[in-house]
């Protein structure tokens, strides 16, 4: 007798169900220590759903399957001299700036998520949040795989792993991560797989890729797309930890809101990086940061907002601050890079006429009023022989870690500063959002590791601006400074000449 | 506001029929095209059919298998042997 083939949904449940057991020598309590302080109740673990059916034996079967398409791809590229297609060497600066400041992240997430892999006690998230760590060591993996090509010929990449642990900007990011993975096992899955993986990735993973297709980037699109199908199992993990802490009761939803609206922030921060490499650092471009951000989160977290209206959820705080700042973000972030060029292992340029009308045409509202000025001013001292450099040491923003240089909600002229005293002490933020989270905890915050601080209490290598880049281990001249004049510049434009003597 | 279920496969062959595909099951699907990707938008619903990308390319195709040309999705997943399926309840 044959017995009847199970459907998917059946099949899924017998793989994925009753695997685990109730411990006996053990309380379950000191098994799983970390998931009852954070203040979330759940009543029934089983209630769980995952989405996305996916077995270990098919998890695997895919997983090798967009291996062997990634690595084709990467192999076929490093071989046939793939570089060459690019549009332009300075596209390469946004690998390097990904490199140095996203892929560490995807390690750090790979940890968190085994982490909380280890530490939720019900069976379904444990094994949905295994898998998720699997991905995101997979990702880093990849990734640096795909850009140790670029190393063996550009600057700026051959220290990353160092340069993520002390860089001032990249702070910004490890800090980010830092905070997530050292909160409790619930915060971790809101931060990550919400509020990062379904409502923002989708900036970054899609955009910014569609945009390495379009500058030749054959070896990174790849990469990225082939991380982003991971991310689409990784927002239904998300989207579904949000529903059943919701569903599970009652007392969750301030506990939840609060997160949303921390994690939310904070992403929106980190993702500022994003939009910059977007709207300055493609030289040829798809869609700008606005757009970008209509789309995915006006557009897609409106829709999911919506639908999560139902259990109480509200969009989270200060999202219309967020969304009018996608008009200043990218233009207020290159140019503080573009300050402190010399501090970057990444070079920096002023856009080109050219380049500038398209921002205007897609910022009517802030570019030739704000930022135009700014870069025309900039570009005339650069040819006086005056090329502006920022010398002091920014003020940081205790909790985003960014240079305080954004400015007023509603007055794009003035720049915002707040503070809190804890215990006698002043801490500086850049946003009522960043304040509001160091106040809703200042004991963790105030422990963070500020560079501009460290430096200045002689935890980096020594007083001045060199000591400070040897203690990075930048290669001074090459890393740092504009594209104009770099090794980059240089390398890039003998490959040019030599193409274009081949085809005279 | 009204709820837009979205998916975004890359723009490569094993893709093509299955965007064909949702384009003819799900009436008022608008396609988006970027380098290397195409997005596409439905209000509220939009379905993938096994039934409609097997008569498409001649063979068995299981909707898992779109794991291999996905990109991004926006919207609450249903999936079983014969559809996948993002919604949103609102």
């Amino acid at each position: 007798m044959t017995a009847k083939k199970l459907g998917l949904k059946q099949r899924y449940a017998a793989m994925t169900r009753g695997l685990d057991w109730e411990t006996s020598y053990q309380p379950m309590d000191k098994v799983f220590p970390y998931d009852r302080f954070e203040g979330i109740k759940i009543k029934d673990w089983s209630a769980w759903e995952d989405p996305f059916r996916l077995t270990m034996d098919s998890y695997w079967k895919y997983q090798a399957e967009k291996e062997r398409k990634l690595y084709a791809v990467l192999d076929s590229f490093a071989q046939n001299n793939g570089l060459l297609g690019l549009s332009s060497a300075k596209y390469v600066n946004a690998v390097k700036l990904f490199i140095t400041g996203i892929s560490p992240e995807e390690y750090q997430a790979h940890r968190g998520f085994s982490f909380a892999g280890r530490h939720l006690r019900g069976v379904g998230p444990r094994v949905a949040a295994q898998m998720q760590s699997l991905d995101e060591l997979r990702h880093a993996q990849t990734q640096i795989h795909t850009i140790s090509n670029y190393n063996k010929y550009f600057d700026g990449m051959h220290e990353w792993r160092h340069m993520h642990d002390r860089v001032w900007y990249l702070s910004v990011p490890k800090s980010f991560f830092d905070d997530a993975r050292t909160a409790g096992p619930f915060e971790f899955m809101i931060a990550i797989g919400f509020a990062f993986e379904y409502v923002l990735t989708n900036l970054l993973f899609v955009p910014f890729m569609s945009g390495a297709a379009y500058n030749g980037d054959l070896a990174t699109v790849t990469f990225g797309f082939s991380a982003q199908s991971d991310e689409s199992r990784h927002m239904t993990l998300g989207i579904e930890v949000i529903k059943f802490l919701l569903e599970q009761h009652p007392d969750n939803l301030p506990i939840v809101q609060r997160w949303v609206d921390k994690w939310f922030w904070r992403g929106f921060k980190v993702l500022g990086l994003v939009a910059m490499m977007m709207d300055y650092m493609l030289p040829k471009r798809i869609m700008s940061w606005k757009e970008a951000w209509e789309i995915y989160f006006t557009q897609g977290g409106g829709s999911l907002f919506e639908d999560l209206g139902r259990y109480g959820l509200k969009m989270p705080k200060y999202h219309e601050v967020a969304t009018e700042m996608a008009d200043h973000i990218a233009h207020q972030n290159w140019a503080i890079f573009y300050q402190y060029t010399h501090a970057a292992a990444f070079h920096t340029w002023l856009p080109s006429a050219e380049e500038m009308d398209w921002l205007s045409a897609k910022y009517p509202e802030s570019f030739d009023k704000y930022y135009r000025p700014r870069f025309e001013l900039w570009a005339q001292m650069e040819k006086d022989g005056k090329r502006f450099y920022n010398n002091g040491l920014p003020q940081l923003c205790n909790t985003c870690q960014i240079p305080m240089g954004y400015t007023e909600p509603g007055d794009p002229t003035t720049i915002a500063f707040r503070h809190s005293i804890h215990r006698g002490e002043r801490y500086h933020f850049c946003s009522d959002g960043c304040k509001d989270i160091f106040d809703q905890e200042p004991e963790k915050y105030a422990q963070s590791w500020l560079p501009v601080h460290q430096i200045f209490q002689g935890h980096c290598g020594g007083a001045t601006v060199p000591d400070v880049l040897a203690y990075y281990n930048m290669n001074v001249g090459a890393d740092n400074m504009d594209y104009q004049g770099s090794p980059d510049q240089k390398l890039w434009d003998e490959w040019q000449a030599a193409r274009l003597r081949v085809a005279s | 506001m009204t709820a837009i279920a979205s998916i975004t496969l890359q723009n490569v062959d094993d893709a093509r029929p299955i965007i064909e595909s949702i384009l003819a099951d799900n009436p008022g699907a608008r396609v988006m095209n970027m380098p290397g990707a195409v997005k596409i938008d439905c209000d509220h619903r939009l379905v993938i059919k096994r039934d409609s990308v097997e008569k498409r390319i001649g063979r068995s195709w299981t909707p898992q298998d779109i794991h291999l040309v996905l990109i991004s999705m926006a919207g609450n997943l249903d999936e079983d042997d014969d559809y996948f399926a993002l919604s949103w309840n609102a």
